[in-house]
């Protein structure tokens, strides 16, 4: 198979993803208002004192990312899954962990990127300085796309499970854990004004790591749960 | 063209032996009826041929490979119809069919039209499928074969939900099939009219 | 001569009869360096200079720490064997291995929190090495989850073993990711299970008592792999012949 046609399949599935999600716009909107509004919720349980926020800033809008990256996860190949999309996507005679890319890509655009968007407004709400916010931007921008990569094979893992969705939390969140400590560090110590090459470089090491990793353990998870 | 072959297969599931020891080939031109009761495994097998089920044990193999080795060089010449259609509900017939032929290999010689206009799907080409009624939608499922060049059909019950003219349309395209040098393997509950079929029986 | 043995290992019935004659020895050898561990641990060897009696946990916590760690990569290990060579009798073992791996953990938790009472005057305390713990039982938790929830059992056991080993490529990031962020929010605490010259009268039972766990984990996850592989064959000849000989 000549890598032409493997780039037009990948395209060719992008694009169908990025489609669907368009004709369902309503769904995407769900996980990016959730994120803003568990975010919101922080100032309203501990009260408006500015230093407290600014202090618990950072690690309150990673949580609620993950927050909001899991509860989109889900919706990454369930519904291939029970229309049997799932089954032709693995019958491809593309390789299946190149194809699981291009659907985590598209998934990434349409519940990551938003997040990504919207964060410098909730960086306002919770009073971070500007310097902290370009920081919380930068390291979501790093970070999401690992959430969507590791997210990928919990989903994969849980996709034939009528009652998946508890399952995929415990599965997932710890191995985000990672991802928390360094990003909502890196914003904390920004706010401080301390330079945080060392924590963009260890997130962007993990962005990679998990790059080569997750379609392998997806497309793997694909045919146990396929089987 | 390479044979499909099977050794020895054998398929359980929650602990129950479903078959074992079944061999068997399909040869280029032929078609394979694989018979028996509601839960004596014809899908499990189908999905066994397919390589999206590992077997229990035994050996599928593709001009004398493993077909598990061989992954997509084994899948560019295989088309599967499930139980499930595998069509998009929020895409039209068209783009449906469009991304099949990008997943598989293209076939240079068949337009889209062309098998839209077959499957007797042209007038509904810009609108959802969920629009179609399950006939229609299984027509669709049955138009993926044509937009690649797969050789080899493995088919699940494909006549279900067709009408009689689709039925006879469908048996047609089969025939046809086997004839360029296909190879079909289906399971069925309809007596179909085809002649020279292969058959094996899950239950005996 | 001894791949014949490893292939010989793999069959069912081969290793449920072996696994039934190596228990009882594992077994009795296992309480012996355990009530042995623990005489030279809790009588023998003097208190700590700085901890006094309270220290004598280390004799269950270290072990169990040692252990939650060891199972779970034997785990992954057994989960890449049975997916790389559809070996059933590996996914046996690595699912076993799964409750025994997450006890230990739990384990070392409980223990490791009794020692902060005395130590920090409270039950709980963010250090790194506690919360590393307290992922790991997650991750435990999780493949325990994963493998109940899907009814086909060897399907199941594929599913457990893929993402056993996505766990142990993230223990060493979660491990230091836990370490930086304990030494950034806490500043350096006093790790107390550092023990730069331990004490001869010391590490020797400590060592007895890591080699009684392990033994324990061995004899209990071949008890539960025994249990594991009956149930999973028992429409096969061999589990048929078994119960007939037991009635009969």
């Amino acid at each position: 198979m000549s890598d032409l046609s493997l780039r037009s399949a990948f395209a060719v599935l992008l694009k169908r993803d990025l489609v669907l999600a368009y004709r369902r716009r309503a769904e995407i909107a769900n996980p990016l208002l959730f994120f803003i509004l568990i975010t919101a919720l922080f100032p309203l349980g501990l009260g408006s004192n500015k230093p407290m926020l600014q202090a618990v800033g950072p690690g309150v809008i990673w949580v609620a990312a993950l927050l909001a990256a899991l509860l989109s996860l889900d919706g990454m190949f369930r519904s291939d899954f029970e229309d049997g999309s799932l089954e032709q996507l693995m019958l491809s005679s593309h390789p299946v962990s190149l194809l699981v890319v291009a659907k985590i890509s598209a998934h990434w655009l349409v519940t990551g990127l938003p997040l990504v968007v919207v964060a410098p407004l909730l960086g306002v709400l919770l009073s971070l300085p500007g310097d902290a916010i370009a920081v919380l931007v930068l390291t979501l921008l790093l970070g999401t796309p690992i959430l969507s990569l590791i997210g990928a094979v919990g989903v994969a893992l849980t996709v034939g499970l009528r009652r998946g969705g508890i399952i995929l939390s415990l599965l997932v969140l710890p191995l985000y854990v990672p991802v928390l400590i360094f990003a909502s560090d890196a914003v904390s110590t920004a706010a401080a004004g301390i330079p945080i090459t060392a924590q963009l470089y260890i997130i962007g090491a993990m962005l990679v790591l998990a790059l080569s990793l997750a379609p392998l353990a997806t497309a793997a998870s694909l045919r146990v749960s396929l089987s | 063209m390479p044979e499909l072959a099977a050794e020895l297969l054998e398929c359980e599931r929650n602990g129950r032996v479903l078959f074992s020891g079944l061999g068997f080939s399909l040869q280029p031109g032929q078609i394979l009826m694989l018979e028996g009761r509601n839960g004596s495994g014809k899908t499990s097998l189908l999905r066994i041929l397919c390589g999206i089920r590992l077997p229990d044990a035994g050996l599928v193999s593709w001009g004398g490979e493993d077909i598990f080795k061989l992954g997509p060089d084994y899948h560019e010449h295989v088309s599967y119809v499930g139980h499930r259609d595998g069509v998009k509900q929020d895409l039209t017939p068209r783009e449906n069919l469009r991304i099949a032929r990008a997943m598989g290999k293209p076939n240079p010689d068949v337009e889209i039209e062309d098998v839209l206009e077959f499957f007797d799907l042209y007038d509904l080409d810009d609108v959802p499928t969920r629009t179609l009624s399950a006939g229609q939608q299984r027509r669709l499922a049955l138009g993926r074969l044509l937009v690649t060049r797969a050789t080899l059909w493995l088919l699940d019950e494909p006549f279900t939900s067709l009408d009689r003219h689709g039925i006879d349309r469908f048996e047609k395209l089969m025939q046809e099939h086997g004839e360029a040098g296909g190879m079909v393997a289906l399971t069925t509950h309809h007596r179909v009219a085809l002649p020279d079929t292969k058959r094996i029986n899950l239950s005996s | 001569m001894f791949m014949r043995w490893f292939h010989e290992l793999g069959s069912p019935p081969y290793f449920y009869r072996f696994a039934g004659r190596l228990i009882p020895w594992l077994g009795g050898l296992c309480l012996v360096l355990l009530v042995t561990g623990l005489y030279l641990g809790l009588i023998v060897a003097p208190s700590d200079y700085q901890q006094g009696e309270s220290y004598r946990i280390i004799y269950i916590h270290v072990p169990s720490a040692w252990m939650s760690l060891f199972i779970y990569v034997v785990m992954a290990a057994c989960g890449a064997i049975a997916l790389i060579w559809r070996m059933k009798l590996a996914e046996v073992v690595a699912i076993s291995s799964a409750p025994v791996g997450a006890s230990f953990t739990f384990l070392a938790l409980v223990t490791g929190s009794l020692w902060g009472k005395p130590m920090w005057g409270t039950w709980w305390v963010w250090d790194a090495r506690l919360t590393s713990e307290l992922l790991l039982l997650f991750l435990y938790l999780g493949v325990i989850a994963l493998y109940s929830a899907i009814e086909d059992k060897r399907q199941a056991a594929r599913a457990a073993s893929i993402l056993a080993i996505v766990g142990v490529v993230n223990i060493p990031l979660i491990h230091y990711s836990v370490e930086w962020w304990n030494t950034l929010h806490q500043g350096p605490t006093v790790t107390k299970f550092d023990a730069p010259s331990i004490d001869v009268r010391m590490l020797v039972p400590l060592l007895i008592m890591a080699l009684a766990f392990k033994l324990f984990y061995i004899v209990n996850m071949l008890m539960r792999a025994r249990c594991e592989l009956l149930s999973r064959e028992r429409n096969s000849r061999w589990v048929a012949e078994l119960a007939e000989a037991d009635h009969g």
